[in-house]
């Protein structure tokens, strides 16, 4: 065992990478349940998003059309979840489950050709001096764009449900769909534009995981990150800040166990795979602990009878 | 006279199968208080929402000051100057005060001036609020200020308002109509949907009168008997309950220091609550709602779970035991929630009358359904209660709601119980049912039944009771004999003067 072999620096900035692709997919999640919306195809976009992304890149050669082809991806294969739920009326619960498993299949056909291939490399933000700074210039100033897109858009989500018109709408149509129609706001558009963003932010964090983060493709790579993302919303009582803490608190853990594996720690490889699952729960059982709770509509269906 | 504000001709609207509005007309002056009386079922939110925007005519015209006017969503509404306070309240829980307003408004002004106009105008009015309380913590009266300020910051020409006095404690009825008058004088004019006949005596210049959808009367309230009006809006005379009663039984349900926390976030916790009622006696309970009616409810019915010694049921201690064991020993409940607590809404009626009757009516044998007894008890039902449903194989939520309360209060009151606590009995039901399923709480008695009633219709609970409390934030007013007392006494009891036990004489032991 030899733990000095792990350095903190590096640690914390691979935390920072593998947290990003939940972090994206999670606050898109919690901007469509903000609405009142429960999509549970977050795995199945984020995998399509993947693909997408993946596949785009190679083709281009030009790793930022990908990731704009994964957020359109991810936006497209969100629409169906929204026709199903807002216009036809369908259970949310059971057509995201059907747009996951729709979303898996569907990737694996697109990706065939496309096993074993490089993507083009994305550059990594490099500020001179900035990024040559011991420890925090690794930390702060040494990642791909992406990474910092996501944590804009955390605080641009933040922002925007606390302070905007457009936020406090949203919030509105998640809290009481009735009484926001029969105020004359627009239940089903606000829910649709709340699920497409919801489709691309998940769309960009698969990308994040083909193009940046592993980067190539193999099946089902997102493995599970989709649904991790679901939970992060829920125990992170619908707050992005507390999503972020969250996403980073997985990655970060997650990073720490794989070198702990590495490493060669005396414990069982398969309590440090769980570990991070266990971990973040825990923490944010605890946080959540307060009387913040659940949009008072989410998951309802909404017609605009009478 | 000048153009009346708002004039509506020939105004039809029908949904599949029913005709919600048949060519209704009238006219609303400026500065005048009109009154929308009817039934529940008479086409008056129909109407309303047509005014509002929400709902579009099939046929027929309105005009705004001359001008033609067909608002095609609210936002159109609102900018001619319509406001409207809903019937049930189109808050949002979870958001706070301003949020709330700021949602009801076109062009809201900044958070921090928008909280500075709510406190300038909430204390104009008499109505003080604080902008930054969440809503879901305001008493109901509360939360219809915030209606109320909602439409008062857009400046209406015409506010509509839509049972608004059905949760208000006498007192904050008065504050209430203070508010309306002052609105008045200032030239606004105000629609008032209402079925309760003083308060339009009281408040309104002018009354239309629905029925079926049709406009089939006008009147000035001031002028015109509460009776009249009742007849006008049923079509038909009213049979007022008789009363044959006696209290002074044994005691049947004893309840000592009930103390419960309330399963609701947002609902009220059970304080040392104590009373008794006796064989033959009806006890009523006001108050306003979100007070700790359905909590104590719950506890009576057992589905909240106290100690012992608190429910004590024919001297037997009970407070552990669920609703089936309670249901055993004869003492059975119907909830305020028709759809979803009292009935399960996609089941059929027979169904449902199982839930509650099997163990008192034997439909169950070593764990299989007696169906043929099922359906007989079911039909047993609909006819004494004068159900109206095509059979006993519809599912509850195809009744209209009167007729589904007529059921879940019949279902109880056809197990012959030896306590029954009911919740809202007459909740949505039409004046003609509402008198029916109260003489069957009054027979019940006097066939030596206690019977709890809980209810927020004051009228309802000094027509049935012999005794009278009231629930305040979970706790529970001295209990007084029913006759004798004035709505001042109520109100007082109801807003929780527990000190001021002016009108006690102690309750009858």
């Amino acid at each position: 065992m030899d733990l000095s072999a792990i350095n903190p620096v590096l640690l914390i900035a691979s935390l920072m990478v593998a947290a990003t692709p939940l972090l994206l997919a999670a606050i898109g999640e919690l901007v469509v349940e903000k609405a009142g919306v429960l999509n549970l195809g977050v795995e199945g976009m984020m995998i399509i998003g993947a693909i997408c992304g993946f596949a785009i890149a190679v083709e281009t050669t030009n790793p930022y059309l990908g990731l704009l082809a994964a957020m359109a991806g991810g936006a497209v294969l969100s629409l169906l979840f929204a026709f199903l739920t807002q216009v036809a009326l369908a259970n949310q619960v059971a057509s995201g489950l059907a747009l996951t498993l729709f979303g898996l299949g569907l990737s694996a056909l697109m990706g065939q050709s496309y096993v074993g291939i490089k993507p083009p490399a994305m550059a990594k933000l490099d500020i001179p001096f900035l990024t040559d700074l011991p420890i925090i210039g690794p930390i702060l100033f040494g990642h791909d764009p992406v990474l910092y897109v996501g944590l804009a858009l955390t605080a641009a989500t933040w922002a925007l449900l606390k302070y905007s018109r457009l936020g406090l709408i949203l919030r509105a149509v998640g809290e009481n769909h009735e009484a926001a129609h029969a105020l004359g706001y627009h239940v089903v558009r606000t829910r649709v534009l709340a699920i497409l963003f919801g489709g691309a932010c998940a769309g960009l964090g698969g990308a994040y995981i083909s193009l940046i983060r592993v980067p190539q493709w193999t099946e089902g790579m997102t493995a599970g990150i989709g649904w991790i993302a679901l939970a992060l919303v829920v125990f992170a009582s619908w707050k992005p800040w507390r999503v972020l803490l969250g996403a980073y608190l997985f990655g970060g853990i997650n990073v720490l166990q794989l070198n702990l594996q590495a490493a060669g720690v005396a414990i069982p490889v398969e309590y440090l795979a769980m570990s991070p699952y266990l971990i973040t729960i825990l923490v944010l059982v605890i946080m959540s602990a307060d009387k913040s709770r659940a949009p008072a509509s989410l998951g309802r269906i909404f017609h605009a009878s009478q | 006279m000048t153009a009346p504000l708002l004039s509506i001709q020939g105004l039809t609207k029908a949904y599949p199968g029913v005709i919600a509005n048949d060519d209704v007309s009238f006219d609303i002056a400026e500065g005048q208080v009109h009154a929308l009386l009817g039934e529940n079922g008479a086409g008056k939110s129909t109407l309303v929402k047509m005014i509002y925007g929400l709902v579009k005519p099939d046929s027929g015209q309105m005009t705004w000051r001359g001008a033609e006017f067909a608002p095609a969503e609210p936002r159109a509404a609102r900018a001619a100057g319509v406001a409207m306070v809903f019937q049930h309240f189109s808050l949002f829980d979870a958001l706070n005060v301003a949020e709330n307003v700021a949602l009801g408004m076109e062009n809201p002004p900044a958070m921090r001036d928008l909280a500075a106009r709510i406190k300038d105008v909430s204390e104009n009015y008499g109505l003080p609020l604080d902008p930054f309380r969440t809503v879901g913590d305001l008493s109901a009266g509360e939360r219809q200020r915030v209606e109320i300020i909602r439409c008062l910051l857009q400046d209406p020409k015409l506010l509509i308002m839509d049972e608004p006095t059905s949760v208000l404690t006498p007192q904050e009825v008065e504050i209430l109509f203070q508010t309306l008058r002052k609105l008045k004088s200032e030239g606004t004019s105000i629609l008032y949907i209402s079925h309760k006949l003083e308060e339009i005596r009281n408040l309104c210049d002018h009354a239309t009168i629905l029925r079926l959808g049709k406009n089939v009367g006008e009147c000035v309230p001031a002028e015109t008997s509460a009776r009249q009006m009742a007849e006008l809006m049923v079509g038909d005379t009213l049979q007022t309950p008789t009363r044959t009663a006696k209290s002074g039984g044994e005691i049947m349900l004893k309840v000592q220091s009930l103390t419960a926390k309330s399963a609701n976030p947002f609902g009220t916790s059970l304080k040392d609550i104590s009373f008794t009622v006796r064989s033959g006696e009806i006890l009523g309970l006001g108050g306003v709602a979100g007070n700790g009616q359905d909590e104590l409810l719950a506890a009576l019915s057992g589905e909240l779970l106290t100690s012992p010694n608190t429910v004590i049921i024919r001297g037997k201690a009970t407070g552990h035991l669920g609703p089936n064991q309670r249901r055993g020993i004869g003492t059975l409940a119907a909830p305020e929630e028709r759809l979803g607590h009292a009935a399960a809404p996609n089941m059929s009626l027979v169904e449902n009358a199982l839930l509650t009757g099997s163990i008192r009516q034997g439909l169950t044998k070593k764990g299989f359904v007696n169906w043929k007894d099922t359906t007989q008890f079911a039909e047993d039902i609909i006819k004494a209660f004068d159900v109206r449903t095509p059979g006993s194989d519809r599912a509850a939520r195809s009744l209209s709601g009167g007729n589904l309360q007529k059921f879940v209060i019949g279902r109880e009151v056809l197990q012959d119980p030896d306590v029954l606590i009911v919740n809202q009995p007459t909740w949505g039901v039409d004046a003609a049912a509402a008198a029916a399923i109260r003489q069957a709480l009054l027979d019940l008695a006097a066939n030596g039944a206690a019977v709890v009633v809980i209810s927020q219709d004051l009228d309802e609970l000094m027509e049935i009771s012999d005794n009278f409390g009231a629930l305040n934030e979970g706790r529970l007013s001295n209990i007084c004999p029913a006759a004798g007392l004035t709505i001042d006494e109520i109100g007082l009891m109801m807003g929780g003067a527990h000190g001021l036990d002016a009108p006690t004489q102690e309750v009858r032991a």
